[in-house]
């Protein structure tokens, strides 16, 4: 087996999860190389959830019986393991969504209503970058079109970075707000945080960063990053489907007005207006996702008891052990950086002009899970004339030996479309 | 689910290319990004050509090429005939095991009966058909022309 310096001790992290166990067409191995798109479970969140149905379920702050007030305390409880795990300065910059979709569309939604001087109107810019997934890309096109804004960004170099040759034409004293991805779910690039905050900040912009494929992997600290948002996702980090997070700087948070209206958010209500509760309820309109978010609290004790640094320095001695076995496929295109430096455990290639479809449904057949398309980020696609990519990602369960099967996997396909 | 037949007319496709056409559409598959643009002649109702080009995955290549062999030269009855029962197999999630009648209809086509197993991939294989079937609309009369994929 092959031995690489900083690895985890995946045959004992392997146990906890116990989809990794599965076989698949007759007997085949599964090797799931697809953590960009969803992270599998371990028994430690499975359990966690089956615990708060079984044991607790009731709806959260309301209700003044023993259920109503523990379902409250888990689902508060999760709020503070999520604010210790960013390195939050408060609980209450913690806004539970469903989703970093749905954690971008609000501060997007938020700025579109705002008052000064925080308002995007038709006089303002908004900076994002070409390697935005969809949905850092899309609610600023919403939020352009419905105010007249204009919408601005950074394209890429040959080599899958961001171009920030031009930033100070990008970011001008017209933005209000830029934002882009931390790691990118496509090329893997990890992006350059402070050169593009401190340029924010020298022209009063706000910063807005998605961190979906960031918070799985490595350690994050948005105080250190010095953004003023932080978006990401559960289901990406060993938790459920159906809890995302936005992070706020409780000065804005308390500035900006709510988006959805509804249940809980409230402060009173007549039918001639309402006020609204403080943040984080003031933008968590609705019986939340609680069993959800309470799982991300036991996806966050898990991942924390091995360490973010080691599950960060498992996954870049595997993205080094990747690159360079997958440079050895030939015809085979790595799009984006082609080297571990600065690039996370999300690797896109091309592999001759053999169709991303059929590379992903030959490498079904053997029992390998990886993701085909564009990944939601389009954009990038056509920024490098590629009809689509293959990707392969990796966690903190993946081994080399899977590395290893992917490539053998590829050998296949080449043969088989050759 | 890659049949010899499938993987020959990927290879080897009929009739790639654009002609001169009655009516021009383009239609995508917006979860894994196969293009087509094609184009329908029509001599009366009967199909005189069947052009097209197109980007994406052995399957929705194949398909297009198998398409063009089934229908040109086919009267249009006939050949909403052939795309009603493609529509219907690959729509059957592997349910169906074509028999002789089907096979007498499809030809070439009932190899793509392993992919109505695929749910992903269906939308590859139908991409060409309902390409032509808003052609065709389009062409002999906007009245009843739409526009949509599976």
């Amino acid at each position: 087996m092959t031995q690489l310096p900083g690895l985890l001790d995946t045959e004992a992290i392997r146990k906890d999860f116990p989809v990794l166990d599965r076989v698949v067409h007759d007997g085949k191995k599964l090797v799931y190389l697809d953590n960009a798109a969803t992270s599998q479970k371990p028994r430690q969140v499975l359990d966690a959830l089956s615990e708060y149905y079984e044991r607790y379920n009731a709806n959260v702050h309301r209700g003044v019986h023993v259920l109503a007030e523990e379902a409250t305390a888990l689902y508060e409880g999760a709020r503070d393991k999520v604010a210790a795990f960013i390195n939050a300065p408060s609980r209450d910059e913690v806004i539970f969504t469903k989703n970093a979709s749905e954690s971008l569309n609000l501060v997007a939604n938020m700025l579109g209503w705002a008052d000064e001087p925080y308002r995007v109107d038709h006089e303002t810019e908004i900076v994002i970058t070409e390697m935005e997934h969809h949905s850092n890309i899309v609610p600023w096109q919403l939020l352009a079109q419905r105010t007249g804004a204009k919408l601005k960004w950074f394209g890429l170099t040959d080599d899958g970075r961001l171009d920030l040759s031009n930033i100070d034409e990008i970011i001008t004293e017209k933005t209000k707000i830029v934002s882009f991805v931390l790691v990118s779910n496509i090329l893997g690039t990890v992006n350059p945080v402070e050169a593009i905050v401190r340029r924010a900040q020298e022209v009063g912009a706000l910063v807005c960063i998605d961190a979906s494929q960031a918070a799985p992997h490595m350690p994050l600290d948005v105080q250190a990053l010095q953004a003023d948002f932080v978006a990401f996702t559960g289901h990406k980090m060993c938790a459920p489907t159906g809890i995302g997070v936005l992070w706020g700087r409780q000065e804005l948070l308390e500035d900006l007005p709510p988006f959805l209206g509804g249940g809980e958010m409230i402060e009173t209500v007549s039918m001639h207006s309402s006020t609204y509760a403080p943040a984080p309820h003031k933008f968590e309109a609705g019986t939340p996702p609680i069993a959800q978010a309470v799982g991300l609290g036991a996806a966050i004790d898990y991942l924390q008891s091995i360490g973010m640094d080691k599950i960060l320095a498992h996954e870049h001695a595997l993205t080094e052990y990747a690159v360079q076995k997958l440079s050895e496929v030939p015809d085979l295109r790595i799009i984006g950086p082609t080297t571990a430096e600065d690039r996370g455990a999300a690797i896109s290639f091309t592999l001759g002009d053999i169709h991303p479809h059929d590379v992903g449904q030959v490498l079904d057949e053997q029992g390998i899970a990886v993701r085909v398309g564009h990944h939601c980020a389009r954009p990038v696609c056509l920024r490098y004339g590629i009809p689509a990519t293959t990707r392969a990602s990796f966690y903190l369960y993946s081994t080399p030996a899977e590395i290893d099967a992917l490539v053998e996997g590829l050998e296949h396909v080449r043969n088989f479309f050759g | 689910m890659y049949q010899e037949v499938i993987l020959d007319h990927y290879k080897n496709p009929h009739g790639r290319g654009l002609r001169d056409g009655d009516a021009e559409v383009h239609h995508v598959n917006p979860t894994c990004g196969d293009e087509i643009t094609l184009r329908v002649k029509y001599d009366g109702t009967k199909i005189a050509d069947v052009s097209y080009e197109g980007q994406g995955c052995s399957i929705s290549q194949a398909s297009a090429s198998v398409l063009n062999e089934l229908l040109v030269g086919k009267d249009l009855a006939e050949a909403q005939k052939i795309q009603e029962t493609f529509l219907e197999l690959m729509q059957s999630k592997g349910r169906i095991e074509p028999d002789d009648a089907m096979e007498d209809i499809l030809e070439d086509a009932v190899a793509f009966a392993g992919v109505s197993k695929y749910p992903a991939r269906v939308k590859c294989a139908l991409l060409s058909w309902m390409a032509w079937k808003d052609a065709t609309a389009q062409a002999l009369g906007g009245a009843d022309a739409e526009r949509k994929t599976a």
